[in-house]
């Protein structure tokens, strides 16, 4: 530790001296110095052993050859190793089969929590019950069908996406308002007879013509007796459930300017066994088929 | 030292004094400065990069005047926990036309790099109005007066020629042309080839982003959105090690 002022004798002067002012030759205290000559050995073996100078074309790579990009690289194949097994167990698997296998649907139910989190929580909800305009996932009403194969396709190629060559998952309402392909009053009529099929309408006294207009204009996709059709995607009318809302309003909007829901496709972003884990999780939430 | 006794010559010298304090600090400076003319070094070459479009640029000036940076990044970092949640890195090739970048500093919501193509348009246009319509756990302000105030293309094409000053590589015809491009990208009903032609046919997506009749606000910045992260083709991108 730094001597005290009172022991100046034994240190003596720098040999300054101002007006009778002199200044005393103390030492550096000894834990400091050997901190700083740490330093100074600590900075050569960091300039000699990692990346340091900056070149013309990149800088020099260092004796221990680290690079960030390449230990990011490292540690994802890592887990690609680790996890390997397991997923190429779930690739290979039938979608079917991957519920009988315990240890399978374990793992890729774990698995495809995390892909429902990172990928699809944000439209679907944090417990897969979907907002308006996205569908939950865990009742049992399905757009586009609810059995593992169907879940597994609709992840791979999206929903109304412009890279689903072979249209799987294409349709598109007709605005039936905003095109003029029926009258105002028309859609009054369909309207409070689609309230009907699972509740009450506005006016009871629309019902009977609006199950003509039903039937001329939305039976062929929507159903009969409005059950729906998972193979357009179109939904079934008659159980409650309504992706945009039940109100009068927003059943007219739907008629009126369609609707056009639209979900990425994952194939791109998600690898086949990311895709199958995930459509394990949504299968298994409790409205799978 | 018998060096360090000289030094009394130099504190007594104020022109050496000078002198030596100039050159002391010249190198200091040239440590500091000679890197900067290197600079292109250090962006990768990777297929895909253009310049914004001008619906896109306009998404980017409104992103900015909000502050997005103050809670979203442009920056995925290196680390496995973010490839898992993000995808590929961030490429200092992927903000080179950014003046300045978007990088930020702190993540309130989310990393935004690589957003565009995650979500539909509709999503955007719902989440932007009321974020937590959709996710209910979000703390992000609402957003939905950009759906309301319509965008007008004036001071497109002088921006694009701002841009072309601090080395964006904005050609004559696609400032001459900003305007028309710049109505063209958010109404799939125009006649958009040229647009196609000058940005790129593959990277550049024309939609009515918004759902709106008019092009607002809410279609520029969704437009923005929707490119972030979707330029580079990564299956031809080859990490260089010693980066």
């Amino acid at each position: 530790m730094a001597k005290k002022p009172t022991q100046h004798q034994d240190v003596g002067t720098t040999g300054h001296s101002w007006d009778g002012i002199e200044e005393l030759n103390t030492p550096l205290p000894r834990w400091w110095l050997w901190t700083f000559y740490a330093c100074i050995v600590w900075g050569l073996y960091y300039v000699v052993a990692y990346p340091a100078w900056p070149l013309l074309k990149e800088a020099t790579p260092g004796l221990l050859g680290f690079s960030t990009r390449g230990e990011v690289a490292q540690d994802i194949a890592e887990f690609e190793a680790r996890q390997a097994p397991m997923n190429t167990k779930l690739v290979s698997a039938e979608l079917t089969a991957i519920a009988d296998d315990a240890e399978l649907v374990g793992y890729a139910n774990s698995a495809g929590a995390a892909v429902f989190k990172t990928w699809c929580a944000q439209c679907h909800g944090s417990g897969a019950d979907g907002a308006v305009g996205y569908p939950s996932l865990i009742d049992d009403d399905w757009l586009w069908g609810g059995d593992i194969e169907s879940i597994h396709t609709t992840i791979t190629v999206g929903v109304r996406q412009p890279t689903d060559d072979d249209y799987l998952r294409q349709s598109e309402m007709p605005a039936f308002g905003k095109d003029e392909l029926l009258e105002s009053e028309q859609i009054d009529q369909v309207v409070n007879y689609v309230m009907s099929l699972s509740g009450e309408p506005k006016d009871a006294t629309m019902i009977a013509e609006g199950a003509v207009v039903f039937e001329e204009n939305c039976a062929s996709c929507h159903g009969e007796s409005g059950e729906g059709d998972i193979d357009q995607g179109a939904p079934a009318l008659a159980d409650a459930i309504w992706l945009y809302g039940g109100s009068y309003d927003a059943i007219r909007e739907s008629v009126y300017n369609a609707r056009y829901g639209a979900m990425p496709a994952w194939a791109n972003r998600l690898s086949e066994a990311e895709i199958r884990a995930v459509a394990t999780y949504v299968h298994t939430r409790g409205g799978g088929q | 030292m018998a060096i360090l006794d000289k030094h009394a010559i130099l504190e007594k010298n104020v022109t050496l004094l000078a002198i030596f304090a100039f050159l002391v600090v010249t190198i200091g400076g040239i440590v500091q400065i000679a890197p900067l003319f290197w600079l292109e070094n250090t962006i990768e070459d990777v297929e895909g990069m253009r310049p914004y479009t001008p619906l896109e640029l306009a998404g980017r000036e409104i992103y900015l005047r909000e502050g997005c940076y103050v809670c979203h990044s442009q920056m995925i970092r290196p680390m496995r926990d973010e490839h898992e949640r993000y995808g590929h890195y961030s490429l200092a090739a992927e903000s080179k036309y950014d003046h300045p970048h978007q990088w930020g500093s702190k993540r309130t919501g989310p990393d935004l790099a690589r957003v565009g193509g995650r979500y539909s348009d509709e999503w955007h246009a719902d989440h932007l109005r009321d974020p937590q319509s959709v996710v209910p756990e979000s703390v992000m302000p609402k957003y939905g007066y950009l759906e309301h105030v319509k965008l007008d293309s004036r001071y497109i094409g002088d921006l694009m020629a701002t841009n072309r000053i601090v080395g964006v590589p904005y050609t004559d015809d696609m400032i001459a042309n900003a305007q028309t491009d710049f109505a063209a990208q958010a109404d799939p009903d125009s006649d958009y080839d040229g647009l196609l032609e000058r940005y790129g046919e593959e990277s550049v997506q024309v939609r009515n982003f918004d759902g709106t009749a008019d092009l607002t606000e809410a279609d520029a910045l969704i437009a923005y959105l929707q490119m972030l992260g979707t330029l580079v083709d990564f299956s031809t991108f080859t990490p260089d090690a010693s980066r």
